[in-house]
């Protein structure tokens, strides 16, 4: 069984040397002449006026929040919906009766303005 | 500032939605824009001043750099100032021929404000079919004028040189085909939901704020005010033509976008007209204050010579007062204020500039709204720079 | 073991080759539509042009600005790469066991998670630029992400359900055997897969993260050179993988068109590799022209696209799936009811769209 993930781990390897082969080998051929306005921060030119932030505002912070709940609820459908093929009405209906409460739940986060943006 | 939340962003000078060398700080919450201010200036050449130490004559090619997008309708709205001050007699040819050319550069104009605000707005493919068209005026401009963006085709008294025969085919084609190609743009702009879902109910302007802040051209036409100066206080032979002023409905920017492309439509309703009664005559006025008599006659004739001298050495001479002159640009009311001290050069010019104005609407409209309806704002108010900065 | 690792490398150089020519399919493509002729001058008609370019890339110089954490600005671009390339590993490419590194029977699970994970190296690379620009990029590419990831998942149970497991050679068998593809049975989930794969490889019209006429070149404003070529390769590398995941899961793989008709059984003798690239092709095809004709989206609407149209659509669709599998519904009635729905949904949708 784990023998078929070997070749993946084969291939995460030599993606990874690819990735970091084609950035370090440029090295060998490419020029390097810095200097301090070359390498000061893109800001159309100009110095930047303030550094970055420390903190940043999220106005899509609740959605998120849905977003990892959804996420989670997704994790239900998979083994459910391996045995679909085999299962009989039952199966369905209860997984009907799942996807029936979390719509309610996605219809309640959007009455109650959940899935707009905060600001 | 380690604790706020706020970005003071730099938008500009290098940017690609600010269409030159504007300049905006934005105050940023997230991606809501809180604070713009915009600075102005890095395209700053002194226009005004400049035109205090050259003559009348040479202040034409000078004002062509405004808005070189429509350089026609600078230099018409300046030898409109002068002509007004002088009481000159335009002949109907050169008339017609100022209103061919200047009907052709609010197209070019306008042409080229679709194409950079598709590409501002994501749409890379407009601009093509845009340059297209654009690419047949600026051929007809370099047949006529000999140049392709900075034309110094007006004269004082009528304008440099006659439209050639192949000139006159050209635009016949044009006016002829460009419905068709009006279409080939709807299509790819006025039914993509994208598009409309990225300029509708953005950036609003009520009649009432357009007013207030002084907008002019499309911009305050997109509000729904129907005010246009070729038809409110005509001028260059206007009142002879008919057309219609397109208003918006609510002053959004896809308002703004559909008065545009209704002013393209036209405009080539005038030019055909213009083509259909354009009447035969001269293209210069003979009166002696500013007649530059051809050089082989004035190689001829001795009256001539000295004519020829007299005003290539002191230059026109423009009787002591002062003037407004305002037209309808592409982009809005373009003025020009001219003090005449009696001498061959203004005592003083002041440039009504119209996307400079128009952009001050910007911050107010930017206020709350994410950086990328700014680009949307931006890209509607139809700015060039070298009219900005002056 | 050997031949593990042999496969590996090729398909992996075989992929780094397919990039660069569809770098210059695009470019052509795009300049068709765009009435001009695109690149002419390296090689004939531009063919060269790829190399040309990984050349000037290779030799430009690599930029890392003060203020930036150059390890996890270096190393940004090969996360994306490294999540664009491993998911190939569990990809067959036509029907016998030697056109697939190895098929594990969690596939698409595997398929969903590695690509998930390669945003990771848009945030880090935006983030560690130190750029004010490139950050907000990277926010940008959170909010992307949280839009389009739940309709994606939903979209592709459909076809799982119908084929019993996730392997994705298991999947092509399940259309081969029922003798329709899974497209006509769900076009709902088909049109909303499409539209979360596009917004997934972050191309037009969902390119906010890089946006270059609001936020320059967003999260990548900061990379120049082979750092920057390689978020390139990731990019594309991902279209080809959504493209190949659209063909396994609705479009049969590998079979020929119809495969259920007799008498273009003629159609055979083309490999069955070569049916499999014509349909990537035609989704390549499809990003190019995407790109050529919509305006970038507000990043807002995207997340409003997503929870408020894509969502329900998908639980619609597996509704609609339920029905046919449990009352035994024609399946002509059912093709024209889904067919239907599909239509109404993509038209409302694209009616309320701007409000």
């Amino acid at each position: 069984m784990l023998a078929h993930y070997f070749p993946i781990f084969v291939f995460t390897i030599l993606a990874f040397v690819v990735g970091i082969a084609a950035i370090r080998l440029g090295g060998l051929v490419r020029p390097s002449h810095p200097d301090r306005v070359k390498l000061s921060p893109y800001e159309c030119g100009l110095k930047p006026i303030h550094d970055l932030p420390h903190r940043n505002t999220v106005p899509f912070y609740l959605l998120s929040m849905l977003f990892l709940l959804f996420d989670v609820e997704i994790l239900f459908f998979f083994p459910w919906v391996l045995f679909f093929e085999r299962s009989s009405i039952n199966g369905f209906a209860s997984m009907l009766l799942f996807m029936f409460i979390l719509f309610v739940g996605y219809l309640y986060a959007w009455k109650k303005g959940a899935l707009e943006w905060r600001h | 500032m380690p604790d706020s939340r706020e970005v003071t962003l730099n938008f500009g000078p290098q940017h690609p939605a600010t269409h030159g060398v504007l300049r905006l700080v934005l105050v940023l919450d997230g991606e809501y824009v809180k604070d713009t201010k915009l600075y102005y200036g890095y395209l700053h050449r002194g226009m005004e001043k400049l035109a205090e130490s050259r003559t009348y004559d040479q202040i034409i090619p000078m004002v062509d750099r405004l808005d070189y997008l429509a350089a026609m309708s600078n230099g018409l709205g300046y030898v409109l100032a002068v002509e007004k001050m002088m009481d000159l007699e335009i002949p109907p040819r050169a008339q017609y021929l100022r209103i061919l050319a200047t009907e052709m550069s609010r197209i070019a104009s306008h042409l080229l404000w679709l194409a950079a605000f598709a590409i501002d707005l994501g749409a890379i493919t407009p601009i093509m079919y845009c340059f297209r068209e654009r690419e047949i005026l600026m051929d007809i401009f370099e047949e006529v004028s000999g140049a392709r963006l900075t034309y110094n085709y007006m004269r004082i008294g009528g304008v440099k040189a006659d439209f050639s025969e192949k000139a006159l085919t050209s635009i016949r084609e044009f006016v002829k085909i460009f419905p068709g190609k009006m279409k080939d743009y709807e299509t790819l702009l006025n039914t993509n939901p994208v598009f409309v879902a990225r300029t509708k109910n953005v950036g609003i302007i009520s009649a009432r704020d357009a007013v207030n802040f002084g907008l002019s051209g499309p911009c305050l036409r997109g509000s729904g005010v129907k005010f246009d100066l070729r038809k409110n206080e005509p001028y260059a032979g206007y009142e002879n033509f008919s057309f219609d002023v397109p208003t918006g409905a609510i002053g959004d920017v896809y308002d703004r976008y559909l008065v545009r492309m209704e002013e393209m439509r036209q405009s080539n309703r005038i030019l055909e007209q213009a083509l259909d009664k354009l009447p035969a005559g001269e293209i210069l006025t003979s009166d002696p204050r500013v007649y530059r008599p051809p050089k082989d006659h004035a190689l001829d004739n001795v009256e001539s010579l000295i004519q020829y001298c007299y005003i290539a050495m002191e230059g026109i001479r423009v009787p002591a007062g002062e003037c407004y002159t305002r037209i309808e640009a592409p982009k809005g009311e373009l003025g020009f204020y001219i003090v005449s001290d009696g001498s061959a050069k203004p005592y003083r010019m002041y440039i009504r500039p119209p996307s400079f104005i128009n952009l001050d609407i910007v911050p107010k409209l930017a206020e709350g709204r994410l950086v990328a309806d700014l680009v949307s704002i931006l890209g509607s108010i139809d700015i060039v720079l070298g009219e900005v900065d002056k | 073991m050997i031949a593990t690792i042999m496969k590996t490398v090729l398909m992996v150089n075989i992929l780094l080759v397919v990039i660069a020519y569809i770098t210059w399919a695009e470019r052509k493509i795009l300049g068709r539509m765009q009435i001009r002729h695109g690149p002419m001058r390296v090689g004939w008609h531009g063919l060269l042009q790829p190399i040309a370019d990984g050349v000037k890339l290779a030799t430009k110089e690599l930029i890392v600005p003060t203020g930036a954490d150059s390890l996890l600005f270096l190393i940004a671009p090969v996360i994306t790469l490294v999540f664009a390339l491993v998911p190939f590993a569990v990809i067959p490419f036509a029907g016998a066991p030697v056109w697939q590194i190895t098929d594990v029977n969690i596939g698409l699970l595997f398929i969903l998670a590695a690509s998930s994970l390669g945003m990771y190296g848009i945030v880090i690379g935006g983030w560690s630029s130190n750029s004010k620009y490139s950050l907000m990029g990277a926010l940008r590419s959170v909010a992307q992400m949280i839009s389009y990831e739940v309709p994606l998942i939903l979209a592709l149970i459909g076809p799982v359900m119908l084929s019993g497991s996730f392997s994705m050679s298991k999947m092509v068998a399940a259309q081969e055997q029922a003798g329709y593809w899974f497209i006509f049975l769900q076009p709902l989930a088909f049109v909303v897969f499409l539209i979360s794969g596009v917004a997934e490889t972050n191309r037009v019209p969902f390119d906010m993260v890089e946006a270059e006429g609001e936020l320059v070149c967003g999260f990548h404003t900061e990379y120049s050179g082979m750092a920057f070529s390689v978020f390139f390769l990731a990019e594309y590398a991902n279209m080809i993988l959504i493209s190949a995941i659209a063909t396994l899961c609705f479009l049969g793989g590998w079979q020929r068109p119809f495969p259920t008709v007799g008498f273009l059984s003629f159609l055979d003798v083309v490999p069955e590799i070569v049916w499999f690239s014509l349909k990537i092709g035609f989704f390549l095809f499809l990003y190019i022209w995407l790109r050529a004709t919509l305006p970038r989206i507000r990043y807002d609407q995207l997340m409003y696209l997503g929870w408020k149209m894509l969502l329900p659509v998908v639980l619609l669709n597996i509704f609609l799936v339920g029905l046919f599998k449990f009352y035994s519904i024609p399946l002509l009635i059912y093709y024209l009811i889904t067919f239907f729905t599909t239509v109404g949904c993509v038209a409302w949708c694209s009616k309320h769209f701007y409000e």
